[in-house]
């Protein structure tokens, strides 16, 4: 497991979640066609990227591993976040109103939970 | 009335949902991860994890399709999920040996920052408020 690219991605979840919250707090939607909601969904596709980077690199490193591992845990772990933050964004889109980014501050915030438990998973038998 | 389930379904609502949705997606793929692979080590506990997933599933659906049959239903479910996180929250209390393994409602949701004993009353008060707000556009037209 890539420990570095798992605080990193922490770090940027919450970042997003904190831009979203800004959002929230100055009663604006999530909107493409300004900077503030075109920079809250660049951050929250970075985001996907890394989740989606993360979860190849674990799977390879589950399947290469020595390590007994709770498989389904883990896995569930790697692919929970890939879904759930492109689910937010698009629930979080369609509300036009400031609890819009509302939806991505509760999206992201998962991520941090996920990236952890997958980090207890992994660290169960070692 | 065609726009019951747009009330429902925006402002708070869709936030409510969000997080719904997370509480359905977290507890179904925990008890069927603990169902699927360990029943025998606390069956009390795995079967309530799987009664409160589909709890939470019922609800989520329910209030995303916000028409009036449905949120009858999320009402029902949203106060058996209320009943639950309370009961279960005070039994794992009072008698923990029966409780090996957590649920999403042990100890009113510790586990899970207590959002559990939170989100229904939360849910409780969102359809009491989107319920009235209908009300009093029916009647202002």
């Amino acid at each position: 497991m890539n420990d570095v690219l798992a605080t990193t991605l922490t770090f940027v979840a919450l970042g997003a979640a904190l831009w979203a919250l800004v959002l929230v707090i100055a009663g604006q939607p999530v909107r493409p066609d300004r900077w503030h909601g075109l920079g809250a969904l660049a951050v929250v596709a970075l985001l996907e990227l890394g989740l989606l980077a993360q979860a190849v690199a674990g799977i390879v490193a589950m399947v290469t591993t020595e390590r007994e591992l709770d498989g389904l845990s883990f896995v569930g772990y790697l692919v929970g976040p890939v879904l759930i933050v492109p689910l937010a964004a698009f629930w979080g889109l369609v509300e036009r109103t400031r609890w819009g980014p509302g939806v991505l501050v509760i999206g992201c915030l998962t991520v941090p939970v996920m990236i952890l438990r997958l980090g207890q998973v992994w660290n169960a038998h070692g | 009335m065609a726009d019951v389930a747009a009330r429902t379904r925006s402002g708070p609502g869709r936030l409510l949902i969000a997080v719904y949705a997370v509480f359905a997606l977290a507890a179904t793929a925990r008890s069927a991860v603990q169902l699927g692979t360990r029943f025998g080590d606390a069956p009390l506990a795995y079967l309530l994890s799987a009664f409160a997933a589909v709890v939470y599933v019922l609800a989520t659906v329910c209030l995303a399709r916000g028409d009036r049959t449905s949120r009858t239903v999320a009402t029902v479910s949203i106060v058996v999920e209320l009943v639950g996180v309370l009961a279960v929250g005070t039994f794992s209390l009072v008698d923990p040996a029966a409780f090996p393994d957590a649920t999403v409602w042990s100890d009113y949701g510790r586990g899970y920052g207590f959002v559990p004993a939170v989100l229904p009353l939360l849910g409780l008060w969102w359809l009491r408020v989107s319920g009235r707000s209908l009300e009093r556009s029916a009647g202002s037209r």
